[in-house]
């Protein structure tokens, strides 16, 4: 590896590098500087979130005596407070069964989609994909007045079902689309040949066409579970007792009380809220860059 | 071979049952396959977009259906100036908001495109505002913004010493705006950033020789390849990021609810406002409804105005 980089300026950068005049000290300034702020500006408000969490309140509105960028002296304070004495545990459960339950809903459902548009071609194929697609430009804020009272009517209202139900309808078109594109690099003789063999087209559909997409669901399926859990303004308008409130809705809205906010509190309950998708995150971003740049190649 | 091969296959053709000859037949199969998504997408989506149109047609509120009453709810809407200040602070906030992550994507993405150490990491921590819930990190916005314990105070006023007194970020209205759409960059640079890196990566590098072997100086490699090279990706990403910031809810629901005095409402928070807090129903689809015109404006705007040049370069080039 290091060798390779090593060698390719030597082969092919050289020429280019005397002809920038590029010198150490200008790569650092245009190059490294700023993306040293870049990365230092995404990065603070988690670490700010992160130095809260765990901060005592003594030092917490202390600027005076205490640096409020480092902790004297840590507590799980805050966390403790957060699991035994709020309904915190619950609210995780809830929203990690709702975004299961949604995920495994639009797999299903947009895998089905793209093998019938990309796989089983029949005339006005590309036009369904196109308007499933199209479904994906209508943002949710439009929807949720109108939305509301279908679900009051389904009996689905302060349910989770509800959200079970609904977050498909922004996950499907982003799955279906970029499940097409992961059908679409499948060679076509592989399947040729199994209907050669006698093998029913759904014996093709999840003997040889799904096995070889799994990159491509994996990619959907993690899309489909991070934006289920970060979902906020369907789970706020549906969702009204406490119990069944979904982790950025309960924190707001259970957890801002009074005049005085408990930032410590509210900042392990944010910091708590993220990492099971930061963790999630972290195991599979290469499929993340590539579903997302690959969704934007199409 | 084939001797044994043909009965066998007589054989299978036969067991199988009425159902599995039913999933074998074509339509039958392209219908079963395509009505969970599609069925999902109309009871859910199209329907409610049909009912939200009706609904600001009509005074519904929660618990009571309503009658057709016209174009009353618009008529109110348009004498409402706080309306009429979600209007102005949507454009703005959407404006605003898309140059800045525009800009400091786009320059994101151009040094991302260097050689460096650690480079996959650098990516990876780049894109996490993007992944972590918008509401949890409104959250911690919010807290950078306090009155009194901001962390941008302090390093303003008691470690640079440039002014003497905490800002008041949330306070009064111009702050509060501009506070919110900072916290609205922050969270879009890193989505615009990698999407904008694909683009960049397609660029085949012979390009840049042949214009450096020219004598184009790097502004010029930038202005003349770089830029014209991603204005197809550049319209996508930039209708979708225009739709989504016109829309947003969360952040400003989580940061300032609409307040101080409602100069931060955007529509849809006005919508949610009225019609679920308050329970007007017609009137808060009248507010999601009257988004409609701006988005469609918006979609052709950027897409079709970026999207022509691409046009016009791909016949020059041809």
């Amino acid at each position: 590896m290091t060798e390779l980089v090593a060698q390719s300026p030597d082969d092919a950068g050289a020429a280019p590098e005397t002809m920038q005049w590029e010198s150490r000290t200008r790569r650092m300034m245009l190059i490294y500087l700023p993306l040293c702020c870049f990365v230092l500006i995404l990065l603070f408000p988690f670490y700010w979130m992160a130095v809260t969490a765990f901060k005592p309140n003594a030092e917490l509105y202390n600027y005076k005596a205490h640096s409020p960028f480092w902790i004297s002296s840590p507590t799980l304070g805050h966390i403790r407070h957060l699991l035994f004495e709020t309904a915190y545990p619950h609210w995780l459960v809830t929203t990690m069964a709702v975004a299961i339950g949604a995920t495994f809903l639009s797999l299903v459902a947009s895998t089905l989609a793209a093998y019938a548009i990309e796989r089983l071609r029949f005339r006005g194929s590309p036009y369904v994909g196109l308007a499933i697609y199209l479904a994906y430009l209508v943002p949710p804020s439009i929807l949720f007045i109108p939305l509301a009272t279908v679900v009051v009517r389904f009996g689905l209202f302060d349910s989770p079902m509800a959200l079970i139900l609904v977050y498909p309808t922004f996950l499907v078109p982003f799955c279906t689309w970029l499940l097409i594109g992961y059908f679409k690099s499948i060679p076509y003789e592989l399947e040729e040949c199994a209907l050669v063999d006698g093998a029913t087209r759904l014996q093709i559909l999840w003997r040889i066409t799904l096995p070889l997409a799994v990159p491509g669901l994996i990619s959907a399926g993690i899309f489909s579970f991070t934006l289920s859990w970060n979902e906020f303004i369907y789970a706020l308008a549906f969702i009204q007792s406490s119990a069944n409130k979904t982790v950025p809705v309960a924190i707001l809205t259970e957890l801002v009380t009074g005049d005085v906010y408990q930032w410590g509190a509210l900042m392990a309950g944010s910091l708590l809220g993220s990492l099971p998708v930061a963790i999630f995150y972290s195991l599979f971003v290469d499929y993340y860059v590539s579903s997302l740049t690959g969704a934007v190649k199409e | 071979m084939s001797v044994t091969t043909i009965p066998s296959r007589v054989v299978s053709q036969r067991q199988p049952g009425w159902l599995t000859r039913l999933f074998d037949y074509k339509p039958f199969l392209i219908v079963a396959c395509l009505a969970p998504a599609i069925g999902l997408l109309m009871v859910f989506l199209t329907y409610p977009l049909g009912l939200g149109i009706w609904l600001a047609f009509t005074d519904t509120t929660i618990g009571r259906g309503g009658v057709f009453i016209g174009l009353e709810n618009f008529e109110y809407l348009l004498g409402d100036p706080l309306w009429w200040g979600a209007v102005f602070y949507s454009v703005f906030y959407t404006a605003v908001a898309t140059f800045g992550k525009f800009a400091l994507g786009f320059w994101l993405a151009l040094l991302l495109n260097n050689h460096f150490p650690l480079k996959s990491l650098v990516r990876a921590i780049v894109l996490l505002p993007w992944i972590v819930p918008t509401v949890l990190s409104a959250l911690a916005f919010w807290w950078i913004y306090d009155p009194q314990f901001s962390v941008i105070s302090y390093l303003l006023v008691d470690v640079l010493h440039l002014r003497t007194s905490n800002i008041d970020f949330l306070g009064a209205p111009w702050p509060a705006r501009f506070s919110l759409i900072a916290a609205n960059i922050w969270r879009g640079i890193p989505f615009v950033a990698i999407s904008l890196l694909a683009g960049l990566q397609t660029i085949s590098p012979s390009l840049y020789e042949a214009a450096m072997l020219d004598g184009a100086t790097s502004w010029q490699r930038f202005r003349y390849i770089t830029f014209p090279m991603m204005m197809p990706i550049l319209a996508i990403v930039m209708t979708f990021s225009i739709i989504f910031t016109f829309t947003d809810f969360q952040l400003v629901y989580a940061i300032t609810r609409g307040g101080p005095v409602n100069s931060t409402h955007l529509l849809a928070t006005l919508a949610f406002q009225r019609g679920i807090a308050g329970g007007e129903l017609g009137e808060g689809a009248a507010i999601a409804v009257s988004m409609i015109p701006f988005l469609v404006f918006a979609t052709l705007f950027s897409y079709f105005g970026l999207a022509r040049r691409k046009w016009q370069q791909g016949e020059a080039n041809d």
